[in-house]
């Protein structure tokens, strides 16, 4: 099936049963989960400080009620009226607004500590209409203008999305440094196809002292199959055709210090001769 | 679920609607109470960012009057504790929402406002 984001724009997409469906998803809420936790680090606010942040395209409040377990006050924004009635059934404490962030925010300077938004940049990349409002990038710039006076100074913005191409990357850090913003890419566990994660790290300000990029996380992909080790190595002894000669020095060691351990008598002492070749005298 | 505090910070979004956008005016609200943790450190956080007579106004358009007229200078514990109610407790739930200039109407419906533009109105 292809992207949800062609197949129809979010407040469609999202309907009564696709948003119903997307929120009881354990896997959904595992994901959502994880890369709130992940871009809340990354914003990387002042610790013990009771923020008010902005979840732009909350749906169902799967991102926010992260944000309240770690004791931030938030406002939500979306555009699917649909998702926002399943975040009213599930009490959610945050302020809901019923908005697209395509037509920009109308906020008044200063009046968040950050802004985090999770799977939700990759529909403004999809034209509705022909009326030159609706154009990807000058939805774009309204969207990060109007964040950009939003937020306080100095703050962070953090958008985790899926950018289909790197010209798609390219069209949204440019208008968004046009808009006024700091900061770039960052990309997870980025030779990984299934764990790869973009988020994009915006900042505003920074007074005196650059802020810090952060960097993404490396690293090995924890979900590999097991026993995919022993088959490399299985694999490698193909293609070499014989078996490596197991009765080196070690395991000779080896075996007389298990002998040994199991009260086996008579095991020879090591010496600098063990697991030597005699000389060929003859 | 508008809280005052959220309606503290918006302003009107219409295309050229630049000047006296702020406050959005409340009409014929629904409140409703909800019990809300007191967080001290919040709202002193938040106090720099409020707009004092706006939120005043607010108030007494959800009909509550408990707040004096003028920014008192200093903060003690019982005044926090009434910021508190008002900023975080009192929900509006259905109305509308009004730009003084442009008379644009944000309804809202369900505790949610509704700030979709029209085309000819996106900036």
């Amino acid at each position: 099936m292809s992207r949800p984001e062609y197949q129809a724009p979010p407040e469609i997409y999202y309907g009564d049963a696709e948003a119903k469906k997307y929120t009881q998803n354990t896997r959904n809420q595992q994901i959502q989960a994880d890369m709130t936790y992940r871009a809340l680090e990354l914003l990387n606010l002042p610790p013990d400080e009771p923020a008010f942040l902005l979840d732009i395209g909350c749906g169902s409040g799967l991102s926010g009620e992260i944000l309240e377990e770690e004791g931030y006050i938030w406002a939500g924004v979306d555009i699917a009226p649909s998702m926002l009635e399943v975040a009213l059934e599930r009490d959610i404490d945050g302020d809901l607004f019923l908005q697209d962030i395509g037509q920009g925010f109308g906020f008044r300077p200063g009046s968040f500590d950050g802004a985090i938004s999770i799977s939700v940049l990759q529909w403004l990349l999809n034209a509705e209409t022909s009326h030159p409002t609706s154009s990807p990038p000058h939805r774009l710039t309204r969207f990060f203008t109007t964040l950009h006076s939003a937020l306080r100074n100095p703050s962070r913005a953090v958008f985790q999305f899926y950018p289909t191409s790197d010209d798609q990357i390219q069209l949204i850090t440019s208008i968004a440094q046009k808009a006024g913003f700091g900061g770039g890419i960052v990309v997870d566990y980025p030779n990984s196809k299934k764990a790869r994660k973009v988020f994009l790290c915006l900042f505003v300000g920074g007074g005196g002292t650059q802020q810090q990029m952060p960097k993404g996380v490396e690293g090995e992909d924890d979900e590999q199959v097991r026993f995919e080790r022993r088959r490399e190595k299985e694999k490698k002894r193909d293609v070499s055709g014989k078996r490596k000669n197991m009765k080196d020095k070690d395991w000779i060691l080896k075996k007389k210090e298990l002998y040994r351990q199991r009260g086996k008598e008579g095991v020879p002492r090591d010496s600098k001769f063990t697991g030597r070749k005699r000389k060929p005298i003859f | 679920m508008v809280r005052l505090i959220t309606h503290n910070l918006l302003a009107c979004h219409v295309k050229g609607c630049t000047t006296n956008n702020f406050p959005l005016v409340f009409q014929d609200v629904q409140v409703e109470l909800q019990v809300a943790e007191f967080n001290p450190d919040f709202i002193r956080n938040m106090l720099s960012r409020l707009e004092w007579t706006a939120l005043v106004n607010a108030a007494k358009q959800v009909g509550d009057t408990s707040l004096p007229p003028e920014q008192p200078d200093m903060m003690d514990d019982e005044l926090l504790q009434k910021l508190h109610h008002v900023l975080m407790e009192i929900h509006v739930t259905d109305g509308a929402m009004v730009c003084q200039n442009c008379n644009h109407i944000y309804p809202i419906s369900n505790g949610i406002p509704n700030m979709l533009l029209a085309e000819h109105e996106i900036g």
